[in-house]
């Protein structure tokens, strides 16, 4: 699934396997390689083996088998502190002892810059973070942001060609969140440094990166852009996992190119993309995204299949609907329409057809 | 001001005002017989108890001979010198060997840690004079028994389970992200050391070291088994005059050990304070 041109990578996994205990993998057969510049985000949920592998670039982790690659060099053998990696900590790890500017200074310190330059370096990355005020003030008398920006700072001061962020905004309120997002990525790509950016929020990885390898069970389950990844999810982990998702089961009774019929479990047929099925007869899980689904009859596309649905829950979310139906049986399907002039406003207990294009109906794994 | 709520019954107000009874008598029980030592010490006589002129609190029933007998006996100035020669060595040992097997011992991966630290802190608990009889045997065989270095490692062994206590109880607030990030950052493990670790355990280093000193400074029952003559300290010296020559110079010198005990408490809680602060734990 990853593309397996390692020879101009600047990053890459080959093969790696990890073990904690010499048993169980954590991280089992790993490839991945990243061109120079880019930001990629390392998705998945918590034990799917993402931060190991950010640990293993670093060098704080060892890899049982394999290799990883930095500009073409295997770095296995090499310790941490002679790896020239920047990274940003979830709990920032600023040294609480020290100033900021002292914080900022160390990574120059220990490479022997001199002093002048030392200090010109340091007011640069303040000056870039718009810390520039805060050089004389400790770490805890700074707010989560504040610290977070510092933490960045830090990473960036030694001119790192590779940064790596673990979870670096798990601990910001939403807002600060969603603004942070925004000064990494555009930092990031104004600097040119490509980033290993490690993260369990998909809205996060969704909205800053380049591509996403999404993580589960120590393997890539899928690793593409954005927008790939959520328009055309491999499997059913990935459809589940990236934003949200209706899942619909039934069993494959005809392939037919691209297309596919699949009989649902109440005995209605649907057409659905055949992305990752086993074959005619076989169970299949079919994926529709709940902005995709249209029950206005006027906006659908001509000779479009429909289904029964009755309606169990409108919710009125100011930008959009949120209506939850039953469609074939199950209870928790959602559709997402949006608060337009024209649109219908459903009631609890309404009868409706909804429907949608075969291409936005992804046949996945069972 | 009265910490009882206006509900307390009898019996809770009782016992308030037992509680505090009882803790003075505790307290009381601890300190008057340092406190008694002090006015003692300037004796005019040479004698143990209160003078009458003492009591009458007349200037002539108190003296500094005491002191001076101190300063100009031969005896109790090697033993002084002894004491300052033995037991900063000792502490310096207990914390460079005390403060490593900390770090050590709180990395997960290091096998039998729990066993290992269990030894390390066992001069600790096994009674003194084992330890003594033990090294006296041992040290004998190996050729350190009488000489400074003998007394300078085993007040060094007494020493050290103080300082693992101290500084392991810092470590477990210790962040390990942090030496990660050094190392991160270009630092080789020992730059990391004493730049990122070693501040920030600081505290417990320093409470450590106070706790080794004052072992080393006030041991008796292991210095008269593996020191010689030439090993003399203060506490031997002390130990010697009760039993042989009943001298209050005894009490001059024991209240000035109190007061420098006094003095390096003082300076080491200010010491300890200053780099808690610097570690940004309490506000600055």
């Amino acid at each position: 699934m990853a593309d397996g041109n390692t020879s101009d990578a600047f990053v890459a996994f080959e093969r790696v396997q990890k073990s904690y205990d010499g048993e169980t993998l954590v991280v089992k057969d790993l490839n991945l390689a990243l061109p120079k510049g880019e930001f990629l985000t390392m998705l998945g949920p918590s034990g799917s083996g993402k931060t190991t592998c950010l640990m293993m670039l670093a060098g704080f982790e060892t890899a049982t088998h394999g290799e990883i690659l930095l500009d073409g060099k295997p770095i296995n053998n090499i310790p941490p502190h002679k790896r020239g990696i920047g990274m940003v900590f979830q709990n920032y790890a600023l040294f609480p002892h020290m100033t900021v500017a002292e914080n900022l200074a160390f990574p120059l310190e220990v490479r022997k810059i001199g002093k002048s330059d030392r200090e010109a370096k340091v007011k640069r990355a303040l000056d870039m973070v718009q810390m520039g005020d805060f050089g004389g003030r400790r770490p805890a008398q700074l707010s989560g942001g504040q610290q977070q920006r510092i933490a960045l700072a830090r990473a960036l001061v030694f001119e790192p060609e590779l940064v790596l962020m673990d979870e670096p905004l798990g601990a910001l309120d939403k807002q600060l969140r969603e603004h942070m997002q925004f000064e990494i990525t555009n930092l990031a790509h104004s600097l040119g440094i490509t980033t290993v950016y490690v993260t369990h929020d998909q809205t996060e990885a969704l909205t800053m990166s380049d591509r996403v390898a999404v993580f589960d069970d120590g393997r890539i389950q899928q690793l593409a852009p954005p927008d790939q990844l959520y328009e055309s999810p491999q499997n059913s982990f990935v459809a589940q996992f990236i934003g949200e998702n209706n899942t619909l089961s039934g069993i494959v009774t005809a392939v037919d190119g691209e297309l596919c019929n699949v009989t649902l479990d109440d005995g209605e047929t649907i057409v659905a993309k055949a992305v990752n099925i086993a074959g005619v007869g076989e169970r299949t899980q079919v994926s529709i995204r709940p902005e995709r689904v249209e029950y206005n009859k006027e906006r659908m596309a001509e000779g479009v299949h429909t289904l029964h649905a009755e309606v169990l829950e409108f919710i009125y979310m100011g930008d959009i609907f949120r209506t939850r139906l039953r469609v074939a049986g199950k209870e928790d399907f959602i559709i997402k329409t949006r608060n337009a002039p024209d649109q219908v406003r459903l009631r609890r207990g309404d009868k409706i057809e909804i429907g949608w294009l075969p291409t936005d109906c992804h046949a996945l794994d069972a | 001001m009265s910490g009882l709520p206006p509900y307390a019954t009898t019996g809770q107000r009782i016992w308030y005002y037992a509680f505090r009874v009882i803790c003075g008598l505790i307290f009381f029980f601890l300190i008057a017989p340092i406190v008694v030592v002090m006015p003692l010490s300037f004796n005019a006589q040479d004698f143990f108890t209160f003078t009458p002129e003492m009591l009458r609190l007349d200037p002539e029933g108190y003296s500094l001979k005491h002191y001076r007998d101190f300063f100009e006996t031969s005896d109790w100035q090697a033993a002084m010198w002894n004491s300052l020669k033995i037991a900063p060595m000792a502490t310096f040992l207990s914390v460079s060997f005390g403060t490593l097997a900390a770090i050590g011992l709180s990395s997960e991966h290091v096998p039998f840690r729990r066993a290992i630290m269990a030894i390390l802190i066992s001069p600790m608990i096994v009674p003194l004079i084992i330890s003594a009889a033990g090294m006296y045997f041992f040290y004998s065989r190996i050729g350190l028994q009488g000489t400074y270095l003998g007394v300078v490692l085993a007040h060094a062994v007494l020493g050290i389970p103080f300082v693992i206590i101290t500084v392991t109880a810092t470590l477990v607030g210790f962040d390990r992200s942090l030496t990660r990030a050094s190392a991160n950052m270009g630092a080789n493990p020992v730059t990391t050391f004493f730049r990122v670790q070693m501040p920030l355990i600081m505290p417990g280093v320093i409470s450590g070291a106070l706790f080794a000193f004052i072992t080393s400074f006030d041991e008796v029952v292991v210095v008269l088994f593996v020191g010689s003559a030439g090993q003399k300290t203060l506490p031997w010296q002390m130990f010697i005059g009760l039993r042989e020559q009943i001298s209050p110079t005894i009490l001059a010198v024991a209240t000035m050990l109190v007061a420098i005990s006094i003095c390096l408490l003082t300076v080491v809680e200010l010491l300890r304070r200053r780099s808690e602060r610097l570690r940004g734990l309490s506000p600055g």
